[in-house]
């Protein structure tokens, strides 16, 4: 046998037997659904809904399209994974730094942490929250105030709503601001490159941040007031609070517990980030005369972070996978409101399940090819 | 005595500092305990405020005395080194020695003395405590699910001969050390495969699949005699034919016969349920993707670009994808996939899904250790002659497993933790039985008990499997 037939044979007989298998799949579903009397197609996404969602960030009822509650889904399981992440990002900083604390109550407590909420299963602690410790919140009309504006009560937590006034003129003020620290950013090297002296750019961006947005207050006509929930009384014992902006329990058991499960790995990300930082670096840059913080800015944390990004993004995708653990608890995220209630009424099993596997695979997939192209950048160019 | 700075404690005043310290910090320790333990308030006629922010400022004047370097004192220098080296981390020292001060009498009461455990009613649970009765009443449905009480025995038996079988491997001696991996890879699984379907099942319902299953074990022990360069075609048509001769024309009546063991009752998948299906699901699929894993990790890194390619496909398209869906597919769009006559069992349909679904992370695991090790073991392995398949098993995959025990380690715990989920399709293992026994109208109000049970089991569960992961890989660490 030549060399080229033993290529490609083995590589035919694959195709052939993976081709064989999809179309075994297609041809049974093909029958299967003329049998049942279900015909393929997305139309049915232009059609009325009939459906009512419990918690959407847009406009929704049962009047719009299956197309509009899909969004409503997709919508809230951003909203999930955008706050998870941000908590999960802070808490899991902060526990990685402990657990390289020289304090050893300090660093024992935050591997308790660890080791603590990373051996239950994320499913459980998510039952936990909702079904055992929310339960034990009190009533509307019990609920204390925290610092006179939170309350937290069985039915949700209620926070003051913003109400603007001007508010793009205020957008724009921090987008000019952001564009004003960026330039400094760029003169600030340029100068330091030339001239070798170094201008105090961190305290000027915080001044800009500040000032600007002040400014708008100030000139450009933006004011603020916040509406704050009260509580109105319905019957002789049901009680709810108006006005604000209201959390359902939901979405704050599933937030806690994806923030608390996934700042485990995070922090076990930043520990080994700053401990892969060798001695020898910190050492070799105190030694040519940077003061400690400079060591933190200019030669651990480059380091450290090239280390400590690609594990956390791969953390963060999978808090937006495990986002639609919501299901469970009836958060209508994508999988509950799209897979469970649009399916069970439409029937358009393969379409549905489809669309949203297709999602979140081009949600991992865009992030991962993001990550790559990241990877390439900060990898250290060796000769 | 010289004169004494109390902003800078040092070393000529060392016993003033010392005694000073150590009474202002013991005094802010005795304050809380008292506080939490006897609930006495010794600083109670200070207002609110202060009176609550005493044993702070106390124990951080006291912990300020006596941070004294080289004070010649070595338990001194060990506080200071662990838990004061300034004020701020004397003051997160403080702070968690309170809470841990502060939280032992409400868990210990919560948990052990306000808990009832007696009875076997609800009435029993009138304490604050936990009501540790309604795990005890629920605790067969909690491990068996919904197996009938009178058969338990069959999975107790099954599980205990499994872990008898399963410790073989800590007493084989040096002569059959050699055959232990084909006994774990090979016959071990086999035998859980016979006790789960004759034992714990009881009746013919995985029949299909144990046809696969002889099939293999048959064409692997012929397989043996094959001579290697046929070797790929053989594994690729043979176990499939045999497969079809065995369902189709060989022994098909025989075999159902065989597969009715006399007096022991038929019990549905469905009713199996609780801690023992946990351990079952993760046993299998840990059996499953493991194989498949490692023909997707080889597949990727193959010369041939059609079968890398496919490799890829089918690694990303898991690994994108929440198991919530995955579930959801094999509950309501696999059925449609299958011939009208064609009915998998809902279990195995779950099995196949995690199995494909972790496969795809243990893929990636494994291509880790394979892209980690240097090219020249590949080198010398071919310079000697070696085709890719011996290559891979005797030089290739040795090395690189050892290299990524700690990955495929977090990867079966990943497993385990995620089997909860099945709930999806309607099987419900011990979470799923806690959410039922929780809407028992007899027993509502003990959500609490049931997860914090739960819990516990899980965690014993996952911190020994990561404990025994990390001396695994001590044990196989070797130096390059």
């Amino acid at each position: 046998m030549d060399l080229k037939l033993q290529k490609i044979i083995p590589q035919l007989i694959t195709v052939l037997v993976v081709v064989l298998v999809f179309g075994f799949f297609t041809y049974n579903a093909q029958i299967n659904m003329e049998n049942r009397g279900i015909d393929f197609g997305y139309g049915f996404l232009s059609q009325e809904s009939s459906f009512d969602v419990q918690f959407s960030l847009i406009e929704y009822d049962g009047s719009h399209s299956y197309f509009r509650a899909y969004l409503v889904g997709l919508l809230n399981t951003i909203l999930v994974s955008v706050i998870g992440i941000i908590i999960a990002t802070i808490l899991g900083v902060i526990v990685g730094v402990a657990r390289l604390s020289p304090n050893y109550l300090i660093n024992q407590f935050a591997a308790f942490y660890v080791e603590f909420f990373r051996n239950i299963p994320l499913l459980l602690q998510i039952f936990f929250w909702y079904f055992a410790a929310l339960r034990a919140l009190p009533l509307p009309q019990d609920a204390d105030a925290m610092l006179g504006v939170f309350f937290l009560t069985i039915k949700g937590l209620y926070v003051p709503a913003f109400i603007w006034e001007n508010l793009n003129v205020f957008l724009y003020s921090i987008i000019a601001a952001i564009i004003a620290i960026v330039v400094i950013r760029i003169h600030a090297r340029k100068v330091q490159e030339t001239q070798g002296k170094q201008l105090p750019v961190f305290w000027i961006s915080v001044g800009l941040i500040f000032i600007l947005p002040l400014l708008s207050f100030l000139i450009g006509g933006v004011s603020l007031s916040f509406e704050i929930p009260k509580l109105k009384q319905l019957a002789a014992t049901s009680f709810k609070y108006e006005g604000g902006l209201s959390l359902p329990p939901e979405l704050i058991a599933l937030t806690l517990s994806l923030a608390l499960y996934t700042a485990t790995f995070i922090a076990e990300c930043v520990r080994a980030g700053i401990q892969g930082v060798g001695k020898g670096q910190k050492e070799a840059a105190a030694s040519i005369g940077l003061n400690p913080n400079q060591v933190l800015k200019l030669v651990v944390m480059p380091q450290a972070l090239r280390i400590i990004i690609p594990p956390t993004t791969n953390q963060y995708l999978n808090l937006t996978k495990n986002s639609s653990l919501a299901a469970a608890i009836a958060y209508p995220d994508l999988v509950l409101v799209f897979a469970g209630t649009a399916l069970m009424q439409t029937g358009k099993a393969i379409e549905i399940v489809s669309i949203t596997m297709l999602t979140y695979l081009s949600l991992s997939i865009s992030i991962s090819i993001l990550m790559n192209w990241y990877n390439k950048k900060i990898a250290i160019k060796e000769k | 005595m010289s004169k004494i700075n109390f902003l800078k404690p040092d070393k000529e005043n060392l016993n003033t500092f010392l005694y000073l310290g150590s009474f202002l910090f013991v005094i802010s320790i005795i304050d809380v305990f008292l506080n939490s333990f006897f609930s006495l308030n010794i600083t109670g006629f200070l207002p609110t405020s202060l009176s609550f922010l005493i044993p702070i400022i106390l124990g951080f004047i006291g912990l300020h005395f006596i941070r004294i370097e080289h004070s010649g004192y070595k338990f001194l220098d060990q506080v200071n080194k662990n838990i004061n080296t300034n004020n701020f981390n004397a003051i997160l020292s403080l702070l968690i020695i309170f809470i841990i001060i502060k939280s032992i009498p409400p868990v210990l009461s919560w948990f052990v003395f306000d808990a009832s455990f007696a009875g076997d009613s609800k009435d029993v649970c009138s304490g604050t405590g936990a009501c540790w009765t309604y795990i005890k009443v629920w605790f067969r449905r909690f491990m068996y699910g919904m197996y009938p009480n009178a058969e338990q025995w069959r999975i107790n038996l099954s599980f205990i001969a499994l872990a008898l079988l399963g410790s073989v491997g800590y007493f084989a001696t040096e002569k059959f050390k050699k055959y232990l991996t084909l006994y774990y890879v090979v016959i071990y699984p086999f035998i859980a495969f016979l006790f789960i379907f004759f034992f714990i099942s009881g009746g013919p319902i995985f029949f299909d699949f144990s046809y696969g299953i002889i099939a293999a074990v048959i064409s692997i022990i012929i397989g043996f005699f094959i001579p290697g360069r046929f070797k790929f075609y053989y594994f690729i048509f043979v176990p499939i034919t045999l497969y079809i001769a065995l369902k189709y024309f060989i022994f098909y009546e025989e075999l159902i016969e065989l597969g009715k063991l006399d007096g022991l009752n038929w019990v549905e998948t469905g009713a199996w349920g609780g801690l023992s299906l946990t351990f079952i699901i993760s046993f299998f699929c840990l059996i499953f993707c493991f194989p498949i894993g490692m023909a997707f990790a080889l597949g990727r890194r193959s010369d041939f670009p059609l079968i890398r390619y496919i490799s890829i496909g089918f690694i990303e398209f898991w690994r994108g994808v929440p198991l919530i869906t995955v579930l959801f597919m094999s509950a309501v769009m696999f059925p449609m996939f299958l011939p009208a006559d064609f009915f998998i069992d809902k279990l195995v349909r779950c099995i196949i899904a995690i199995s494909l679904f972790e496969a795809a992370y243990v893929a990636e695991v494994i291509r880790g250790g394979l892209q980690a090790l240097p090219r020249g073991q590949y080198e010398a392995a071919k310079s000697l002659g070696m085709g890719y398949w011996r290559m891979h098993i005797f030089v290739i995959l040795p090395q690189a497993l050892k290299l990524v025990i700690p990955g495929i380690a977090n990867t079966f715990l990943a497993l385990v933790k995620d089997t909860p989920l099945i709930f999806v399709v309607g099987l419900l293992e011990i979470v799923g039985m806690l959410n039922l026994a929780k809407t028992n109208p007899e027993w509502l109000g003990f959500a609490m008990e049931g997860y914090v049970f739960a819990a516990i089991i899980f965690w014993i569960i996952c911190y020994a499997m990561s404990k025994y992961s990390y001396n695994l890989e001590q044990k196989y660490k070797t130096e390059r």
